[in-house]
Parts: structure tokens; C-alpha cells; sequence
């Protein structure tokens, strides 16, 4: 059993793995709280891909993909902030608009290279056992700063996601932090991008905290144990895909989701899921 | 609501005006939002200390402008607001505001105390987080409220009634001295309501003011100390038993309302059929 465990980590790839998935789950945990009780998964999966477009870009112009991410992803959510303060369309039309042309601005640059396909699977999909100290590095970096500013600003962070009317009357920077919450998801997708991929970030970002969320009742907790099952599952689907050999972050994915039916089978059954809240009366 | 049940204002009105007793002073206020007709036009009132004043008009009078403007959040285009006689920029943690129940997202995983707790915000501690005080100030103003035991539970398991609690609970905490209230009475029972009203009586007896926004005229009548019709400008002000005349309350809702004055707790608008075979109807 111990071998079957330690046997992968015996390769420095693996091990470089295992670190950036424990970063990563770090960070979806702690942000994932805030994207799934403020409904903004959209958001997430919208940074997500339209990454895409920084990182074709900082291919073709030979600069850091993870800087070219960093840099899309920024736009992407200042855009989506923007949109949503003044947009006569619906937030979600003009977000849906937003990343799918950075989305095809991405692919039609990357389909400009002879090697395409497979580097553009290596971001789409993640490609974890290809990701070098200097990744690792970054994604640390940017974990720290993301878990810096959550650490430093909690109650702002609180207060706007829960009441934004009031926090206004109480001094808040309503309106700043509501953008800074859209910085942090786009900052935590590159976190995640090199190892998950754009397209299962989203799954990373909401599968965790939901699962944390379906037996606890307050933020902090439903971060920390949603973090903590983000890395149980990375850790599963990495050893998985290792002897199975198949793709690591679907295979994590797979875990998260099949963690997440089993925990609501348990407390469905046992009635331990939050009653539907009275509407009205005493 | 049963007679003997109903609350009586028993406070002596404040006749004087100068600031040691005015909670809330509205100085010729115009204000609305830029490139459109302003929402209020050259408003005027008055909240003295310790009492309750109620806030009546249509939809569309300009309460939330009014609100807006007390709290600081809006410029006024022309006229002031005062609070305890300064800028209400300036006295921000004298005025606390709650919400219509249902802009709060109950669903949010938070404890009865955490919401308590967010009143007490005064500014950036990174790091920090609530202290003692903050937590202590939170739990006093939870037992003030009635929920002590619900301290732990996630506030969104709370009943309609509670939550009211909570949100206020949150204003007593920040140790605000001047309450505005966002329609607190919609969507409860008589019963939770007359609660609910007693402890607004009981807030304003300890020398706290309170200004509700609320459709609910019988609530004002019963148990508000002035009354104020707003329908962009103040149609009329008062006590509630000579506010709340039909003639008032027509010309504020520009539509005919009946008005029971003897009873003053049933007021009802009128139907189309009233409309049409009330002797006293007023054109529109």
C-alpha cells in the first residue's frame, strides 16, 4: 500500500505535480468559496478561457504564458465588471460574448503555428506531468498573493459578497471590491491553468467548496475543507491517471465528482442538508 | 391587530428644533439620479431623537432616494442632510441602514453572529479581523434582539421575523444612534409585526431614532410618532392621526385611498369599484 502510494514520487515530474496541484487546491479552495456562494461560476469559466488569448499571444511573441494569461485574464475581468455596472444586455450575455471571442482569438492565433494541436491540448487540457520548476514557481506566487489579499481584506471581502447595499453605508469600497473578488477568480485561474487547463478550471473552482458546503455552514470552513478535498482529489486522479494511464486532470475531476455524489448521498440520507429556508412569518 | 395590542406612541413629541434633538435634518433636498428628473424636489423634514418616524408614498416617491441620500451615498444636487447636525458623510457610524429582508442573500453561509458582527465595520484592520469588542458588542446586541441562542446558526435557517431581528441586532451592534429602516414589515404577521413593533418602541424609548420606509399604513398609525407623505416632494407631515387623512393620502398616492380614521389600523386602497362609486373621489 505505502509503495503503491510513494512508487510515482519516486520521478521529479510527479513530485513537481503533487506541489503545484497542492498550491492550486490551496487557491481554488480559498476562491471557490467566494465563486460558488456569489454565483459566479460563469465568471470563473469565462476568465478560464479567455486566457486562451493571452497565452497564444505570449506563444507567438516568444514571452511567460503564464504572464500572458495573467494579462488576458485581468482584461477579462475588469471587462466583465464593466459590462455588468453598465451593459444594457444581460451580465451573463455580455460576459457569454466576452470569452468566446477572446476564446477564438486565442485558437485562430495558436492555428497560425505548424504544431497546433498538440500545444493547444496542453492548455486546453492541462498537461501537469509537463509542468516545470518555473511554472510551480509562478503558480506559487501568485497563490501567495491571492491568499495575501484574502487574508488582509476577509471582512471587505465578506461584507460585499453577502450585503453590497449595506457594506456601501458602512464605508466599504463597495463597487472596488467587487472588481478586486473578479481579479481574485482571474488570478486563481492562472494559478490553475498549466496543471487543470482552461477548460476544467471551472470544475476545480466549484466541485470542492460545494461538496465542503453540503455539511458546513460558515465561509471559513467551507474554504478550508474545500480545499482540503481539492487536494484529497488531486492527489487521487494524479495516482489514478499514473497507473491507469489516462489524462490526469479529467481524471481529477472524475474523483471530485464522484467525492461529491458520495457526500450528498451521506447527508441527503441522513438529513443533514440545510432545510430550505422559511420565506416569510415567525 | 387586536386593540389592546396596539402600541401607543407614549413619548412626548419635541416641540423645540435645534440640533441637540434632531436625529436626522433634510434641508431643501434635491437629488435623483444625474441626466434624469430628480427623484425628490426640494425636500424638507425632520427626525427628532427617540422617535419613530414613518415614511409613506408610491412606488417611484423617492424613499430609496431619500434613504440614499441620508446615508451618504448620493450627492445631492441641491439642499443638505444633516445627521445629529453634521454632514451625514461625516457621522457614518451614528446612521445605520437595513435593507429590504429580501436584498440580503440569505442563502450565504454565514452565522447569525458573523452578519451581527459586519455592523461593527469601521474601516480596514488587514489581518485583524472582528475583535473582543466587536464580537462582545455583536452578542449584547443579539440578546437585545431576543436571539441569543441563535448566535451559532447560519442565518439564512432563521424565520422572516428573525431575520428582521438579525438586521437590526446588526444596527444596534454598530451603535448607531439613527435607524433607517427599509420596509421592514412586508411579508409578516400581525403578530410577528406587533413584535416587531415593540421593539422598535422599545429602541426609540432609549433614545434611539428610527425613519421606516413602509407601505404599511396601519403600522404607522398604530404605532408611529410622525408620519411623512413623500411623493417627490413632502405631501404632508405630522402625527399619523392628521396625516392620515383620505385627502392626504389621496393626493400622495394620486389615487383615491380609504381611510378609516376612527380605527386608523385598517387603510386599504380602494378598488376600482370604490373608485367608481365613491361619492368623495378625488380626479386624478
Amino acid at each position: 500500500m505505502i509503495d503503491w502510494l510513494l512508487e510515482p514520487y519516486q520521478y521529479e515530474f510527479m513530485r513537481r505535480a503533487l506541489l503545484v496541484l497542492l498550491v492550486t487546491s490551496v487557491v481554488m479552495g480559498v476562491v471557490g468559496g467566494f465563486v460558488v456562494h456569489k454565483g459566479l461560476a460563469f465568471s470563473g469559466d469565462a476568465l478560464a478561457h479567455a486566457t486562451l488569448a493571452g497565452v497564444a499571444v505570449a506563444f507567438v511573441a516568444g514571452a511567460s504564458v503564464g504572464l500572458g494569461a495573467l494579462v488576458a485574464a485581468v482584461l477579462t475581468a475588469l471587462g466583465i465588471g464593466w459590462t455588468r455596472d453598465r451593459a444594457r444586455v444581460s451580465a451573463d450575455t455580455a460576459i457569454g460574448i466576452v470569452f468566446v471571442a477572446m476564446f477564438s482569438l486565442g485558437i485562430v492565433i495558436l492555428s497560425r503555428r505548424t504544431s497546433y494541436t498538440p500545444d493547444l491540448m496542453s492548455f486546453v487540457f492541462g498537461n501537469i506531468l509537463g509542468v516545470s520548476g518555473a511554472d510551480v514557481a509562478g503558480s506559487a506566487a501568485l497563490a501567495v498573493v491571492v491568499l495575501l489579499f484574502v487574508g488582509a481584506f476577509y471582512r471587505e471581502l465578506l461584507l460585499v459578497a453577502y450585503d453590497p447595499a449595506t457594506a456601501a453605508t458602512t464605508g466599504v469600497p463597495a463597487k472596488l471590491f467587487q472588481y478586486a473578488t473578479l481579479l481574485m477568480v482571474a488570478v486563481a485561474v492562472v494559478v490553475a491553468l498549466k496543471a487543470i487547463g482552461i477548460v476544467l478550471i471551472n470544475a476545480m473552482l466549484l466541485i470542492p467548496v460545494s461538496t465542503a458546503a453540503l455539511f458546513l455552514r460558515r465561509l471559513p470552513s467551507i474554504m478550508a475543507v474545500g480545499a482540503l478535498i481539492a487536494f484529497a482529489c488531486a492527489a487521487a486522479g494524479l495516482h489514478l491517471s499514473y497507473y491507469a494511464g489516462v489524462a490526469t486532470s479529467p481524471a481529477i475531476v472524475l474523483v471530485a465528482c464522484a467525492v461529491l455524489l458520495a457526500v450528498l448521498g451521506v447527508t441527503s440520507r441522513r438529513g443533514v442538508r440545510l432545510p430550505a429556508p422559511a420565506k416569510a412569518g415567525a | 391587530m387586536a386593540l389592546e395590542s396596539r402600541h401607543v406612541p407614549d413619548r412626548a413629541p419635541l416641540a423645540e428644533h435645534h440640533h441637540a434633538d434632531t436625529a436626522l435634518e433634510v434641508r431643501h433636498l434635491t437629488a435623483g439620479h444625474p441626466g434624469m428628473p430628480p427623484a425628490i424636489d426640494d425636500v424638507s423634514l425632520r427626525v427628532p431623537v427617540g422617535e419613530i418616524v414613518g415614511l409613506i408614498g408610491p412606488n417611484g416617491a423617492g424613499k430609496s432616494t431619500l434613504f440614499k441620500a441620508s446615508l451618504g451615498l448620493i450627492h445631492p444636487a441641491r439642499g443638505e442632510v444633516l445627521a445629529f447636525g453634521r454632514p451625514v458623510r461625516d457621522s457614518r457610524a451614528e446612521i445605520a441602514y437595513m435593507p429590504q429582508v429580501e436584498e440580503v442573500d440569505w442563502e450565504f453561509p454565514v452565522s447569525v453572529l458573523d452578519v451581527v458582527m459586519m455592523g461593527r465595520y469601521q474601516g480596514p484592520r488587514p489581518f485583524l479581523g472582528w475583535s473582543r469588542a466587536d464580537r462582545a458588542a455583536a452578542l449584547a446586541a443579539l440578546g437585545r434582539v431576543g436571539l441569543a441562542p441563535y448566535a451559532g446558526r447560519q442565518a439564512g435557517q432563521l424565520s422572516g421575523g428573525q431575520r428582521r431581528r438579525i438586521l437590526i441586532a446588526r444596527s444596534i451592534a454598530r451603535g448607531a444612534r439613527l435607524l433607517l429602516l427599509d420596509e421592514p414589515f412586508a411579508g409578516l404577521d400581525a403578530a410577528v409585526q406587533h413584535d416587531l413593533l415593540a421593539l422598535m418602541d422599545d429602541l426609540a424609548s432609549e433614545g434611539r431614532s428610527i425613519l421606516i420606509a413602509t407601505h404599511d399604513l396601519s403600522c404607522v398609525a398604530n404605532s408611529c410618532d410622525q408620519a411623512i407623505c413623500l411623493n417627490r416632494r413632502v405631501v404632508a407631515a405630522g402625527q399619523p392621526k392628521n396625516v392620515l387623512t383620505e385627502a392626504i393620502l389621496t393626493a400622495t398616492f394620486e389615487r383615491h385611498l380609504l381611510a378609516i380614521p376612527q380605527a386608523m389600523d385598517i387603510v386599504r386602497i380602494a378598488d376600482d369599484e370604490h373608485l367608481e362609486t365613491h361619492e368623495q373621489q378625488v380626479p386624478r
